[in-house]
Formats: structure tokens, sequence, C-alpha cells
């Protein structure tokens, strides 16, 4: 699979071909949406083990943009695209009910997808600033879909905290262009390596930080995720929560200071309190929700503070733990929102006080969020349990127990948050129950029971991908992270 | 601000002979990209230009008779099709997305209209899609208004119905 | 010196996007903030009495080398303002919108979501 091209083409191509044909053809979204994911899935799932680079336009390395495939950018494309294809046949239902428009949402469904798989594969920094605002735009017109006053107000204020983020990030590419003269990511460690590390560089690098840890919402910068998230249709919150903030967020701060700027204490230490303090404040905002949306999406926050905590720890444990911990995430995350937006879909409602005893008439979702509840609590065996554990253990190992303790209490705060959950929504009963409504509930169509249980396979099979599969798609991914800078270097300009 | 009957008849007479100048002016940018400064963007922003002024000289009614809401979409699709046309002909004939198989295949002198290959092909079908787009923005934001009718019943704005 | 004036329009813009009220004047601020950049980036190129980076028939390589300013920022800064137009439209269009939902310009007055 040398064609890396063809991961950013097909959805591009497909996002404008579906509004010119739809017109005519009703069926023709729906079909060719999923289609089209189905197409990455696969050609996702070709990329494992492999390592290339691709050179668009046969110009080499530090003229022209390569695209550049290593185990991180595997471990990625394997997630944007399982996730993209589980949205996708979720959508087909859940938009045709409660939105307009379906021919506008697959196609700026298909560029965020298209941005983001060209963000993973880019070795240029210029390229990966206009892949993340392709996909970033396409996310702020996908939160306000439905054009309701919440839904507006959500998105503009994830427009401008995005944005703000983007001009750090742009700022901080012209720094590091008018002090190194090139923009190819692998050149620019090179040059980075040679000369001294002086206060420009320092200066640039927090730039890109900051940035990027607002488009991760990691704590000080958090304040547009618990916004955004609920007031998305519910295919694009479990995309939000499960790929955006991973892709746009954590793959670069990963590939900047592994690969780019090397990774030395002060990094590991911003990196680890951020994430401490993320953890903490996100379950705690989270314990005091009734809103079943706003309630994961500040799970989200306290998740991705356990990523940032295992790679800012630096060791392969760490590295393991974090990355583990971040496909797990994204997999019983996107369950859980895809769960809720199965509950809105039949009862209307996103109140843990209106629902109740969800269990007796939709019995696929309930299983499926039990699953889900269990895996981010970290209860054993499923994959939340070994993705937490290695990350206490890698604490312990480097000699700072006090963040497996905040680990740990963490974990319990959130086993007691969604405790709350199934109490409210599934086996009890809220407080502003109504009886007359929920006799006529049912289970939601078939079709979008369909990734609720894939995502449920997947989330009990998970825990032995930490054990078994260690040397499919992990141990590559470490061997890049723990290579340092001279290996990358070395792999992009040789070719 | 009433935009039924456009301006008065002076601007409409300079506006009569002006359009087709401007939009001349447009091409030419966008035809000379690869050897003057310009190329698919400013000279589709200019493209876009010519129909906004001619929608505020002459009225909706006008301009949108010209080129209607559907017309600006299919070729904003077909410009970005296009686009990725040319490009994916480069993976058939030499192997490489992007590559530049004209030059390669049928290299002609430099600074000449006809040179450089893919280039031109790339900017045409960007000022295309860039001048739809953007006349479709103008024409989504300021013409066609949505009617929002509030918990009570009270029409806030007129106009007829659009889409997003 | 004047890469110093650049990161205080920067500034100037980041004021206006985080601490104003209305929110025609958040929309004014970004754009302010990224018209800074895209300014910082063309003034890197910038090169002592240097010509434009367009070579015509009458011009030697090596003298066009050593002349002319740097063409790199030039073709990245089109790419930015077009993106920066793109984030533009959209502001303006759920800024018309938000209007129409809540009949107010002033943020403050913009508190459906809370918690």
């Amino acid at each position: 699979m040398t064609n890396l091209s063809l991961f950013v083409a097909i959805p591009l191509g497909m996002a404008f071909f579906i509004p010119m044909v739809s017109r005519k053809i009703k069926w023709f979204p729906d079909i060719f949406g999923n289609l089209t994911t189905f197409l990455l899935l696969l050609l996702s799932l070709k990329t494992i083990g492999t390592e290339t680079t691709y050179q668009m336009g046969n110009w080499s390395a530090p003229f022209g943009i390569v695209l550049v495939l290593d185990g991180l950018s595997c471990l990625l494309l394997i997630i944007i695209n399982l996730i993209g294809f589980m949205a996708t046949l979720f959508s087909v239902e859940y938009i045709g009910k409660l939105y307009t428009s379906k021919l506008r949402y697959y196609s700026l469904f298909l560029l965020m997808i298209a941005g983001m798989n060209g963000l993973v594969l880019t070795g240029d920094l210029f390229n990966l600033f206009v892949f993340m605002e392709i996909a970033a735009i396409s996310s702020y017109g996908l939160v306000g879909f439905g054009c309701q006053a919440k839904e507006l107000e959500a998105s503009f204020k994830y427009l401008v905290m995005g944005s703000i983020g983007s001009s750090f990030v742009l700022f901080a590419i012209a720094l590091i262009y008018g002090r190194t003269g090139t923009l190819n990511m692998a050149d620019i460690a090179r040059v980075i390596h040679i000369m001294p590390f002086d206060n420009l560089i320092y200066f640039s690098f927090v730039l890109l930080l900051v940035g990027f840890l607002i488009k991760a919402a990691i704590v000080p910068f958090h304040s547009w995720l618990p916004d955004a998230h609920p007031s998305a249709p519910a295919p694009i919150s479990a995309m939000l929560s499960g790929v955006v903030i991973k892709t746009l967020g954590i793959y670069v701060i990963t590939r900047m200071t592994y690969n780019i700027f090397g990774f030395n204490n002060l990094i590991s230490n911003i990196l680890i309190y951020s994430g401490v303090i993320s953890m903490i404040i996100g379950v705690i905002m989270a314990l005091i929700q009734w809103d079943f949306k706003r309630l994961l999406a500040y799970h989200s926050i306290s998740q991705m503070g356990y990523v940032i905590v295992g790679l800012g720890l630096g060791t392969p444990l760490g590295i393991l733990g974090g990355l583990f911990h971040l496909f797990n995430h994204s997999l019983f995350k996107s369950l859980l929102f895809l769960d809720s937006g199965s509950i809105e879909y039949e009862t209307g409602t996103r109140d843990l006080n209106k629902m109740g005893n969800l269990v007796k008439k939709m019995p696929v979702t309930s299983f499926s969020t039990l699953i889900g509840s269990l895996s981010i609590s970290g209860i054993p065996p499923f994959n939340g349990f070994w993705s937490k554990l290695i990350i206490i253990l890698a604490a312990v190992e480097v000699g700072r127990p006090i963040i497996a303790l905040w680990a740990v209490i963490g974990s319990i705060l959130t086993l007691s948050s969604f405790s709350k959950v199934q109490r409210y929504a599934f086996f009890g009963k809220g407080e502003k129950f109504e009886k007359e409504k929920w006799e006529n509930y049912k289970e939601v169509p078939s079709l979008m029971q369909v990734p609720l249980l894939i995502l449920s396979i997947l989330c009990i099979v998970g825990g032995f991908l930490a054990v078994e599969g260690t040397n499919g798609i992990f141990a590559p991914v470490i061997k890049v992270l723990t290579g340092g800078v001279l290996p990358y270097i070395a792999k992009v300009l040789r070719f | 601000m009433d935009n039924k009957q456009g301006m008065s008849l002076i601007v409409k007479t300079v506006t009569g002979w002006m359009k087709g100048f401007i939009f001349l002016y447009g091409i030419y940018i966008i035809i000379f990209g690869h050897l003057t400064p310009g190329g698919g963007f400013p000279g589709g922003v200019i493209i876009a230009g010519t129909f906004i002024l001619i929608t505020l000289a002459f009225g909706k009614e006008y301009a949108l008779g010209k080129m209607g809401k559907i017309l600006a979409s299919e070729l904003d699709s077909i410009g970005a099709l296009l686009f990725l046309l040319i490009a994916s002909a480069g993976i058939y004939f030499g192997g490489r997305f992007f590559l530049n198989f004209i030059e390669k295949t049928h290299p002609t002198g430099n600074f000449n209209l006809f040179s450089a290959g893919i280039i031109p092909l790339c900017q045409i079908s960007i000022g295309i899609k860039v001048g739809a787009s953007l006349f479709m923005v103008f024409i989504i934001l300021a013409v066609v208004r949505v009617v929002i009718v509030d918990g009570k019943g009270k029409l806030i704005t007129t106009e007829k119905k659009g889409e997003k | 010196m004047i890469y110093y004036l650049c990161f205080v329009v920067f500034l100037i813009g980041l004021y206006g996007a985080c601490c104003k009220k209305n929110i025609v004047k958040i929309i004014l601020g970004l754009s302010i903030m990224e018209y800074s950049v895209n300014l910082f980036f063309i003034l890197l190129g910038y090169r002592k009495e240097g010509i434009a980076p367009i070579l015509d028939r009458s011009m030697e390589i090596n003298d066009f080398v050593t002349k002319a300013v740097d063409p790199i920022p030039q073709a990245l800064v089109l790419t930015s303002i077009v993106i920066g137009l793109g984030v533009l439209s959209l502001m303006v269009a759920i800024a018309i919108r938000l209007y129409e939902r809540y009949r107010t310009f002033d943020i403050t007055e913009m508190k459906k979501l809370k918690g």
C-alpha cells in the first residue's frame, strides 16, 4: 500500500460529489457515504506493519510535501476510519429523523475525515496546519448543524476558541520557518538539533503547545468542550470526542515533542501536571451534571488527562499506556455517545431526571451502555482496566506514586458518576419520570444497533490487545516514539 | 435596503458597461497565474465580485437569473472535482499524485502562456470554485433570509425561506 | 523591530477576541489576529533592497536568487488568507443566526448552556 494520497483524495472527492448527484437521486448520500468510510477502513487496516513515505508530485523531501506513514500514523488512521464508519452507519437513521438535510451532513462529515486523515499522514508543517483547519472548520459547521439557539451558541464558542488556537499555531509556524528556513518536519528536527536551543525555539514551542492544548481540551483551555459536544448531533459527538480531540490535539503534541523537538524534563513536567489537573477537574465537574451528554463530555476531558499523563511520563511503558488508553477511549466514548444518541432518538430528551427504567424497553442500548460504563470506569476484564493499569504501573515505575494515586482517585470518581447514570436512566427512575411516554418506547432501528454491538464487542476483546497483539499494532508505535528524533529524520529524508 | 429594484439609472448604465471588463480582468488573473502574481484565489474573488456588483446594481432577481443558487452550488462542486481529477491523472500517467504530467511529457519553453504543465489547469478550476462559492456565500447571507417564527408566532424576518 | 509590532497587533486582536462583549467585536478581533500573523509571515521573507520574486526573460538565475525576496511565505500566506476568509464567513453566518434567535448581539445574554 504505497499510495497514501488515497486517504485524502477519496473522502475529498466524495464530499464534493455527493451534493452534485443527490439532488436527483435521494438514496445516494447514505449508501455512498457508508461505502466510502468502509473503503477507508479497509485501506487503513492494510497499512498495519508498514512504514512508507510518499512524495507528492515526485518532489523529494525538503522541496516538496511528503506523506509519512509510521506506527503512530497507522494507529490513528485505524481509529479515525473505524469510528468514522460506525458514525456513518449510525447516522443513516438518526439524521433522517432528527435533522433536515442529509447531503450537507455527509459532505461536511467526509471533509472532516479527509482533513484528519491528511493530518496524521503529512510530514510537512504548513500542510499539517492546512489539514487541521479543514477538519476544524468542518467540525465547527457540524456542531451547529441543527440551527437551534443552544447549538449555535455552542458552535460559536467552539469556533472562537478553536480559531484562537489556530492563530497561535500559525504564529509558531512562522517563527519556526523564520528560524530554520524549511517547513519539512524532519528537516526542522535536523536543523534544531544542530543549533543551540535558544529562546526563540522555546517560545515557538510554547505557542505550539498552547495552540494544540486548546484543540485537545486540556484543563486551562477546556471550556469549549462541555458546550460543543452535547449540542452536536450524536454521531458527530462520537466523532468529536472519539477522534477529533485526539488527532488535532494529542497526535500533534506527540509528534512535536517526541520526534521534532526532543523530549526532555521540562516538557515531561508540563504534560504531567496539566494531565493530572485535567483528570481531577474533569471528573469532579462530571459528578454534578444531569445532562447525559454533558456528563460524557466532562469525562472526555478527564480521560484525555490520563492519556497526556501517560505520554508525559516518557518511558516505553508510559507511552504504551497512554496510546492504548487513547485507542480504548475512542472505542468506549464513541459507544457511549452513540448510546446517548439512541436514547435521544427514542425518548427525545437528554436529561437524566426524565429517563427511567430503560432496561426493560431498550435492551440493546442498555447492554451496550453497561459495557461502555464498565470500560470507562476501569473494571476488569474490559479494555479500560488494562490501559489504566499500565499507566498506573508506569507512574510507579518512574518513581512518582502521587500520579498513580490521583489516577486511582479519578477512576473511583468515574465509577461513581456512571453508577449515577445507570441508576437514573436504566435500572431505576428519574425524578421527573413520565410513565405515559415510557409505555411507547421501543428499541431503536436495527441499523442503529449494529454500531453499538460492534463497538461493545471491540470493548470486550480490546483488553487482549495489550497482551496478545502488542507485536502487531503497538510495538511499532513505541519503537517510533522512543526512537526519538534521529530515526524519524533518517526515515523521511532518505527517501 | 430594498434590493428589489436596484440602484439608480446612472449606476445601472455604468455597471452594464463595466461588468464585462471586470469579468475579463478576473479571467486574465486566473489564466496568467503561473506567470504573474495572482492565480486561482484572487481571480476567483474578482469573478465573484463581478456578480456581487451586478446584484447590488440591478437587484437580486436579475443577478439570480444570471447565476442562480443551484448553478453556483454545482459549479462549486465541479471546480473541486476537476482539481481532484487533474491531481489523480498524475497517478494514471506517471505514478504519483499531483505529478506534473504535462510538463514531463510535452515540455515547452518557459515564460509562455502554454507552459508549466498542469498549473494553469489547476488555477482555472480553483478560480471557478472560489468564484462560485463566494457568490453563494453572499447570496445566502444577504439576499435569501430565513423566516423565523418564535414561540408567540411573531414573524422576525421576511423574504422567502432559504436553505442554510 | 517591526516583528515586535506585529506581535503587538496580535495581542490587540487577542484582547478584542477575549474581552469584548459584542459578537461583531469578537469577530473583528479574531480577524485582526489572523491578519497580523499573515503580515508577520510575509515580513519574514524580506531581503534588503530585494526585488519581487518574478523571473522574466531578461534576468539571470544567479542574479535573481541573490536579489529576490523569499517567495515561499507569499505562497503560504495566500493559502492562509483563504482559510481566514472561510472561517470569517462561517462566523458571520453564525452571528446572523444568533441574532435571529436571541435578538441581541451581547454574549452575556446568551447563557442557555450552563453548568
